[in-house]
């Protein structure tokens, strides 16, 4: 189907891309940027028309990477499903895993044992600051500083995989959560390891942040690009960081009550103007704030058991119902709707992907800009796409 | 030029400020859901709004709209100055398909029975009995979307909602909510990709996940996988035995079966 001509147009009265008309001199051009294209960060693809070097339409194109999570899910049991949460987003397969398993805790009524709950917001939020410095790492690295920034991010991305590593056998599959606690405690050596790192951070990002906040090319392409009104955030269900950098003060941390984060003291950063450099700036001040969360949980880790006695692991069968949960996952809310008809496998398993919910506005963002900032633009929005494709 | 390059140097670098107080201050106030559901019926008339009881701990009952008023429901719902449900999370599609229901009912009939007589003899003599049968129908079923809203303005939910359609084979149009809510846009796109229900008034109402020339909808629970996925290349005895059991099933959705209708 042809990008200029879409059926967009014949609907009136919802929150629509504006349309914005070709000046008139030349033709269009219509390109394909993916799915085999460096900036998308997998298989993705954008159908753009061009005038010139101006967008005048985009449409994201998805589906490469399905393979019909859900379905499969629903042919499984609730705890076969935890490793391949880990699939969904996988720089954050730790978040991943506390999403559903916070979903499948509501849908049975399970307790967490607070030294389970401590450890889950210890490794989330090892897990927000290495995804954040990732994401902006991909991002300058797209403004064609090429490689070393991303180095920089990975170097310390590295020390936090090592810690999970240690602690769940896997770098970045790490299945560790379980319904009603955690499948390892912590030990003592890795408790050390762990404040170790945590103390560097505040450095790494300390030198991260004076390399890039007043670098000139990243403000010269970042500032007043890919604005995003507060309002259309809203209604287009954008969340996480990219809502905040447009000035809606929302994060699930602080509405839903969940996993102790009201005894941490923790402030959320929210941009002014909604453009790239706000949303640049959002992650690094979130994880500014991550540490704050670590140091004091490190502090305060009780001790106790790590699993719930009540839990049940073999025979696990939800009575009849449903139930949504969600959690504030460094991309944005991650939600698990589940039901369940009394069985050993969930009736219907759905998965809330902040990634493609956050793409909805990916067209309004690009409108009207050069296609060079389309790159920009698409890599500030942060996603993954085996979480889009699912 | 650059629009970026106007502002560099005449704008803070640090352009972000903290929202923390605000949020402490707002506590969460959620009517419960029969109060949203009376609060409906006040302001839309004939809504038909439908209490949907939820047995789980998690504590999440729903309201069943009907499909006419659905738009105007979900508007009053957004609109609405202390229910502000502005955030549409999770837009989901259940497939519900036909059941067949084993009921037990009592039945009271009369039998003889040999029972004793007054002297002594065994006597036949009319009895009645109530006795339990299982009785079997069909209840038809149906697809059904839920959306789950929050309220980022006042900091509440989850307020689950709840359509259904007709039946599962050609009643499947629900009305779009993507008007209400742009959240709802690539939703209900896979929603209809997967599910197969046909949303109304959707502006751009395509296959998202699926390619465009896919005929099946993949997560209906009947669903069955074509015999000529390409991964297979050399059909071997189990996928020829799993052919033949399919056969004069209407497939069409394999990768062969749309190069065939190419040619």
């Amino acid at each position: 189907m042809s990008v200029v001509e879409t059926k967009a147009e014949k609907v009136a009265g919802w929150n629509r891309p504006p349309v914005i008309e070709p000046d008139g001199e030349g033709e269009l051009l219509e390109v394909a940027m993916g799915p085999h294209h460096p900036s998308t960060h997998g298989v993705f693809r954008m159908d753009v028309a061009l005038d010139g070097e101006r967008v005048i339409r985009l449409k994201p194109v998805f589906g490469y990477l399905h393979r019909n999570h859900e379905k499969i899910a629903e042919g499984a049991s609730y705890l076969a499903s935890m490793p391949y949460t880990d699939r969904l987003d996988y720089f954050c397969s730790l978040t991943n895993n506390w999403a559903y398993a916070l979903a499948v805790e509501k849908l049975v009524g399970q307790q967490v044992p607070e030294r389970a709950e401590y450890i889950r917001v210890i490794l989330a939020e090892l897990t927000r600051i290495q995804n954040h410095a990732s994401s902006i790492g991909f991002l300058i690295q797209e403004m064609g500083a090429s490689g070393t920034p991303l180095m920089y991010a990975f170097k310390e991305r590295e020390k936090i995989l090592d810690l999970f590593e240690s602690l769940t056998g896997s770098r970045m599959m790490c299945n560790y959560m379980r319904f009603g606690g955690c499948r390892v405690d912590v030990s003592a050596p890795w408790l050390d390891a762990t404040r170790k790192v945590v103390a560097g951070l505040p450095a790494f990002v300390d030198e991260f942040e004076a390399l890039l906040s007043t670098n000139e090319i990243l403000m010269a392409r970042c500032q007043g690009v890919g604005i995003l009104r507060p309002d259309l955030a809203v209604n287009a269900g954008v969340s996480g960081p990219m809502l905040r950098a447009s000035g809606v003060n929302y994060d699930i941390r602080k509405v839903d009550h969940y996993g102790f984060y009201d005894r941490f003291q923790f402030r959320i950063p929210l941009g002014d103007h909604g453009d790239i450099y706000d949303r640049y700036m959002v992650r690094v001040l979130e994880m500014r704030e991550s540490i704050k969360i670590l140091e004091q949980a490190l502090r305060e880790l009780p001790a106790g058991p790590i699993m719930d006695s009540k839990a049940k692991i073999r025979g696990f069968r939800p009575k009849a119902g449903e139930a949504y949960g969600r959690i504030e996952a460094p991309k944005g809310e991650l939600g698990f709707y589940l039901i369940s008809d009394g069985g050993s496998n969930p009736y219907r398993y759905r998965v809330r992907p902040p990634s493609l919910i956050n793409l909805t506005v990916l067209e309004d963002m690009c409108l009207g800009h050069n296609v060079a900032d389309v790159v920009l633009i698409f890599g500030s929005v942060d996603i993954v796409l085996g979480e889009v494709d699912r | 030029m650059n629009p970026g390059t106007e502002g560099l140097g005449n704008r803070e670098q640090k352009t972000v400020h903290s929202g923390d107080e605000e949020s402490r201050s707002q506590e969460p106030v959620l009517k419960t859901v029969e109060e949203i559901k009376a609060a409906i019926e006040a302001a839309v008339p004939g809504a038909g709004v439908e209490f949907v009881s939820n047995p789980s701990p998690s504590a999440q009952p729903s309201l069943r709209l009907a499909p006419e008023s659905a738009v105007a429901v979900a508007t009053f719902l957004r609109d609405d100055a202390e229910l502000a449900f502005d955030f549409l999370s999770n837009v989901s599609g259940v497939d519900w398909p036909d059941k067949e229901v084993a009921e037990k009912v009592k039945v009271t009939r009369t039998v003889t029975k040999t029972v004793d007589g007054p002297d002594g003899q065994k006597v036949e003599q009319p009895v009645e009995e109530t006795v339990e049968e299982t009785r079997k129908h069909v209840e038809p079923g149906f697809l059904e979307a839920v959306y789950h809203l929050f309220s980022v303005e006042k900091k509440h939910g989850p307020l689950v909602i709840r359509m259904r359609t007709a039946n599962r084979s050609d009643q499947t149009e629900l009305p779009s909510l993507t008007p209400v809510w742009r959240a709802a846009e690539f939703q209900e796109r896979e929603v209809f990709d997967l599910y197969g229900i046909v949303y109304t008034g959707h502006p751009d109402l395509r296959r998202i996940l699926m390619w465009p020339e896919f005929k099946d909808f993949p997560m209906r629970k009947d669903y069955v996988d074509p015999d000529d996925f390409e991964y297979e290349p050399t059909a071997h005895d189990e996928v020829l035995k799993r052919a033949e059991e399919h056969k004069g099933r209407e497939q069409g959705s394999g990768i062969r079966d749309q190069e065939a209708a190419a040619k």
